[in-house]
């Protein structure tokens, strides 16, 4: 019987608990702020016996993924996590990883890139990995970032999946702010994760050997390989919504690979992941009291990105804003305003839209921003020209 | 702008400086806020690069319905100062709504604090010797009187928002055995040196 407890804590405790409650064989991972404290809370997990994890302490974030890559080849169910840099430092095995089809789980704290150096809260650095092959998920709330945690090894060891999940929660905002959460008891986790049974194990010597990520050169398969891990990702979209159907039958929280507020009859709305979109929600439900039809789109799931469920949601309004923490310099826009403007591309009727980049370098998104964001789309809505495609929210 | 959280919610800002736990302040005072009934409780530090002696700032809200906005307070109902050296230069008053109360760990009273400068408009002042409260039950780390227990004993007087149950209980999960006792005694002893600049019971 599923029994829940509600605490107080911070996103990246509720992260580590998640990560003992899954009880991986293998953890490598090396510290950095603001990921620092789920490695911390973990290695003390480990130090009290609450968990029966090998615990690799490394010199670098490449040996952290190096690592990873091994014990997982050789058959163990492996977790890390990392933020900025050191996710940046991790390139080359991120694409390994994924490409040996290895399903190794992934904390990310959102934090910038350097130069200038800054610590804080954009997703400059995942959306820098949007391409590594890697499942990407993002959290709002450490109560999310606790459930995606859990989800993300059954979605990953599915055997219509096996790829790398990186679930991914907002640095200081979500990781370092105390939020109230619930938290499932150890024996229904363990019994929702179960056990992990690798079919092409390098150290299962039971089965007849096997090599992984051998040299596939000109004539060899390596374009069948890419083949076989572009479908399945795209068969792990089914896999992330039943494992979430599951996984919210039991704690009783909603899981959508998007998640609209207010979106039903909305003329007028934001699109945004993470954290942020607490705040949007905030200035929307004000709205909605003066009889604004506004509405919220939070996504859930970067990677496979939902490009119908988006595309059916927003269909109706007049106008979107996206909202983008993170740039694309160069592009018309930033990584999810490109995504969803995409999506839209088929749809006989399509909204007018407008791309926000927003809090790079942890930058306040004040409430004020967001109000300013619903005025310019009912400017838009009423027949306004558009700000250009690709305004700097808040920026002096 | 406002920062246009509606009246339910209890918006705090602190102040301390580095080292002195205005964020472990602020952690306990939401674990504590929890267990006094409040379904919505957030705190969040505001990282700079951490430093002793720097100053600081943390923000917390407290409502009774579950907080999706987490952005730093910039329209503080309560302001909880660690250091009174801080209470002018880092402008510690700023943004406070009317009628707000400004909580300062001091020697001095609040007529002195006021005269002192940096506290403008119809802000309540109510001091505490949380500091002393600290001292009192030898709560020294490093030679620090260690302040960021104590100084809820405080703001459980100064806000009426939290119980001093609460509190005590919110300080057993951080802090257990002798250590615990000594934190809550302080506690304690700052609840009862608590004063207001208008009297408040």
């Amino acid at each position: 019987m599923a029994t829940q407890k509600t605490l107080a804590a911070t996103g990246n405790v509720l992260v580590a608990e998640a990560m003992r409650q899954c009880a991986p064989d293998v953890m490598a991972a090396y510290p950095i702020t603001p990921q620092t404290t789920i490695v911390e809370e973990f290695a003390k997990f480990v130090a009290q016996g609450r968990v029966h994890t090998e615990y690799v302490t490394v010199e670098s974030e490449h040996s952290a993924m190096s690592a990873c890559v091994g014990a997982s080849a050789a058959g163990a169910r492996v977790m890390t996590a990392t933020s900025s840099q050191g996710l940046a430092l991790m390139w080359e095995e991120l694409h390994i990883a994924s490409g040996m089809r290895l399903p190794i789980v992934m904390a990310n704290a959102n934090r910038a890139l350097s130069a200038p150096i800054n610590i804080h809260c954009d997703h400059s650095d995942v959306m820098g990995a949007r391409d590594t092959g890697w499942i990407i998920l993002f959290a709002e709330t450490a109560q999310e970032a606790y459930d995606n945690t859990i989800m993300s090894v059954r979605i990953a060891e599915h055997p219509d999946v096996l790829l790398p999940v990186m679930t991914t929660l907002d640095g200081f905002i979500t990781t370092h702010s105390i939020d109230r959460a619930q938290v499932m008891d150890d024996e229904t986790v363990a019994a929702f994760v179960g056990d992990y049974h690798p079919d092409l194990a390098l150290l299962d010597d039971t089965k007849p050997p096997v090599s992984h990520g051998n040299f596939a050169g000109l004539g060899g398969p390596y374009f069948e390989f890419k083949k076989a891990q572009r479908n399945a990702i795209d068969r792990s979209a089914a896999v992330i919504k039943s494992v979430g159907e599951e996984w919210s039958a039991i704690c009783e929280r909603p899981f959508g690979v998007i998640e609209g507020w207010g979106m039903e009859d909305a003329e007028l709305a934001i699109v945004a992941i993470g954290s942020t979109a607490g705040n949007a929600r905030h200035v929307a439900r004000e709205l909605r009291a003066q009889g604004v039809r506004v509405g919220v789109l939070k996504v859930r799931v970067f990677r496979p990105f939902p490009f119908a469920e988006i595309a059916d949601a927003l269909g109706g309004c007049k106008a979107v804003a996206v909202l983008d923490r993170s740039e694309s310099f160069g592009a018309e826009g930033g990584p999810l305003f490109l995504e969803v403007r995409s999506a839209l591309y088929d749809r006989a009727e399509r909204p007018a839209i407008v791309d926000y980049i927003y809090g790079l370098g942890g930058a306040d998104v004040k409430l004020e921003l967001m109000r300013r964001v619903f005025s310019d789309l009912s400017d838009i809505a009423d027949g306004a020209e558009v700000p250009g495609r690709l305004v700097y929210l808040g920026a002096r | 702008m406002t920062t246009g959280t509606s009246d339910d919610v209890h918006e705090i800002r602190w102040h301390g400086r580095g080292g002195q736990g205005a964020v472990t302040a602020a952690k306990i005072l939401a674990d504590a806020a929890f267990h006094s009934g409040f379904a919505g409780v957030t705190s969040q530090p505001s990282f700079g690069a951490e430093r002793r002696g720097a100053p600081i700032t943390a923000s917390s809200r407290l409502a009774h319905e579950p907080i999706r906005v987490l952005s730093q307070v910039t329209e503080p109902d309560i302001v909880v100062v660690l250091d009174d050296s801080l209470v002018e230069v880092a402008h510690t008053a700023a943004g406070m709504k009317p009628g707000g109360t400004l909580i300062v760990n001091t020697t001095k009273d609040a007529a002195q604090l006021v005269a002192a400068g940096g506290i403008g408009g119809a802000v309540r002042v109510v001091t505490s010797d949380v500091t002393g409260a600290a001292e009192a039950v030898g709560l020294i780390v490093g030679g620090q009187p260690m302040v960021s227990t104590a100084i809820l004993g405080a703001f459980a007087r100064a806000t009426g928002l939290i119980t001093m149950d609460a509190v005590e209980a919110a300080i057993g999960h951080v802090f257990t055995g002798t250590a615990g006792a000594k934190n809550v005694e302080a506690a304690r002893i700052a609840f009862e040196c608590t004063t207001a600049g208008g009297a408040h019971q």
